[in-house]
């Protein structure tokens, strides 16, 4: 594993990068892309085995990104590990950018797998990655990002039966699950609850960990890597706009961007 | 008039089912999946020669269109099957971005279109299907006329890069094109050549547009035949050229008139060469239950329509 401190700075540099991005376009999702910062700093550095100069590499592991929301994160962590220059990240959201609002998959931007944007879509395209990688006898897997509040959407589970049905242990999803959705928590909007309880009756292997603590993280990822014959889900505690004091755990930060004076006080303030 | 004789009458779902098994014989990289319906869609045949790439999706549609684009992401060249009705209505969501936006290499099998569908009824006949699918950017849309030419489609479309639909259908219909045809996309075909009026006709109609040809001819009236199997992207330079010589336009199709073939060639023509044109299709309805030939029959899906259309559209001249 790479160095703990080392990762803790990338995720620090990679909030940075998420919230000047933002500012700088006028609109974005802060909450979900700050809360996601460690898991993607795992997943980048230290997890997915890939070459950020090649992305194309037939044998990389995929990661599929269901919540085409929190592109900021995607694009900040596709930066930091050299998939490209970090000043494109400040085209974010405008005309012309390869940095679409929501991740588009035409538009150039190497690392980019899949569009997403419209939830409930992302689990299915991993079944059908693993599949592929069984039918060839490949070892790379399938690492997928989901929301807590995408699991309202009926084909999150059509998915989750296929992956077991097909005993896909190539598959590691994580769900963000921060408790906070654009309308508020939830358990008010819609109850998704017992999460672990519907996993495991679906045939997964359910995990769980602070999905803030890069250390947890990353051998919880280890723990998924070595199931034989279920496909792992991970339910990671999030904070929604973790790492910016004035904003933690406030829904309204779901799909808002700090204004200028904000920005320079989040960074200042950024832990 | 040129002479179309055929020998037997073949569904156009088993075209597609004998061009997929061909397939799966010569290209280890095409698999299929299918929403419980193997058996109507012909793909047993290909599922129980190469059960490792087949993939049962049950009846989870929307799944199965996510599957199909991870598949691609993975280098295969995903075949899935069901009814027009659920592989397009039903998840257009899914197919507007994870397959047309993320342009992947899927091709979308949907049989049982139309009102040949019969006794089932207006759940499962879809007429708006064509529309949905021209309508995204990337997506190309084929209706083949039958057995053979179905076949033909299913094996070319494998060499195609890109998002495609493939729409056909369940009755038994004259199968009189050539066995061993080639099939190129977007490239219409020329059935009879005439003077006095066009009929570009897809998948079923086609074969209605030539009974309405022979009736023509007795009425001294010269009738070019085109078959469009390509909806999108549309051959315009053979339209424009027939349009040209003939001066009207009659257009048949197993569809709602609003969205369909028709529509596509009217705004050609609108923009490029303004001549009188008539729409043989369904008319802002649902269809019923009936056999399918009676359904053609009372929803105006027939040669003497047609007839009746060229008649009106010459007057207009």
């Amino acid at each position: 594993m790479q160095d703990i401190n080392k990762l803790k700075t990338i995720a620090k540099n990679i909030r940075k990068d998420v919230l000047t991005s933002i500012a700088e376009a006028g609109s974005g999702h802060t909450g979900g892309s700050l809360g996601l910062a460690d898991v993607f700093t795992s997943l980048y550095f230290d997890i997915l085995n890939h070459k950020p100069n090649n992305p194309n590499w037939e044998d990389r592991d995929r990661l599929i990104l269901s919540i085409g929301h929190v592109a900021p994160v995607l694009y900040a962590s596709l930066a930091n590990a050299g998939y490209f220059n970090k000043d494109e990240l400040l085209t974010l959201r405008k005309l012309g950018s390869r940095l679409q609002g929501h991740p588009g998959k035409n538009h150039g931007l190497p690392g980019i797998e899949l569009s997403a944007g419209s939830l409930g879509q992302g689990l299915s395209v991993s079944v059908g990655l693993a599949l592929s990688a069984k039918i060839d006898n490949k070892s790379w897997k399938v690492y997928t990002i989901l929301g807590d509040g995408e699991l309202q959407e009926g084909s999150v589970w059509e998915a989750a039966m296929s992956a077991a049905h097909h005993k896909l242990n190539n598959i590691i999803a994580l769900i963000d699950r921060n408790n906070l959705q654009i309308d508020g928590p939830t358990n008010k909007v819609m109850t998704i609850e017992p999460l672990y309880d519907k996993w495991k009756s679906f045939g997964w292997n359910v995990l769980k960990c602070n999905g803030n603590n890069i250390l947890e993280i990353i051998n919880t990822y280890k723990q998924a890597q070595k199931e034989k014959t279920k496909p792992t889900v991970i339910i990671a505690k999030t904070v929604m706009g973790k790492g910016v004091p004035d904003i933690e755990n406030n829904y309204e930060w779901h799909g808002k961007a700090p204004t200028k004076n904000q920005l320079k006080l989040f960074i200042k303030n950024l832990y | 008039m040129k002479e179309y004789k055929f020998t037997d009458k073949k569904d156009t779902r088993s075209g597609f089912g004998a061009g997929l098994y061909e397939l799966g014989n010569k290209n280890k990289n095409v698999v299929a999946m299918c929403a419980d319906l193997t058996g109507s869609l012909k793909m047993n045949e290909f599922a129980n020669k190469f059960p490792e790439r087949f993939f049962q999706a049950g009846i989870a549609e929307a799944n199965m269109v996510g599957v199909a684009a991870g598949l691609t992401i993975g280098n295969k060249i995903p075949f899935i099957g069901t009814f027009a009705a659920f592989a397009t209505g039903r998840v257009y969501d899914q197919i507007r971005q994870s397959v047309a936006y993320s342009n992947k290499n899927v091709k979308i099998c949907a049989s049982h279109a139309g009102l040949t569908l019969g006794e089932d009824g207006a759940t499962h006949q879809i007429l708006e299907d064509i529309g949905l699918m021209k309508m995204l950017p990337n997506m190309t849309v084929i209706v083949p006329c039958d057995y053979n030419q179905t076949k033909a489609a299913t094996i070319a479309i494998a060499d195609y890069k890109g998002p495609v639909y493939l729409r056909f259908g369940r009755p038994k219909v004259p199968n009189f094109t050539d066995e061993n045809q080639k099939f190129e996309i977007g490239k219409a075909i020329n059935l009879n050549k005439g003077t006095d009026v066009s009929i570009f006709a897809t998948g079923h109609m086609v074969w209605e547009a030539i009974e309405a040809a022979k009736i023509l001819e007795k009425q001294k009236i010269s009738a070019e035949i085109i078959n469009i199997h390509t909806i999108k992207p549309l051959d315009k330079k053979s339209i424009l050229q027939s349009v040209e010589k003939t001066k009207a336009v009659v257009v048949a199709e197993e569809h709602m008139i609003n969205g369909g073939l028709g529509d596509s060639i009217a705004q050609l023509l609108a923009s490029k060469n303004p001549k009188p044109i008539e729409f043989v299709g369904v008319n802002d309805t649902f269809g019923e239950s009936g056999t399918p030939d009676k359904l053609m029959e009372k929803y105006g899906l027939k040669a003497k329509n047609i007839v009746d259309a060229v008649n009106k559209v010459i007057s207009r001249k």
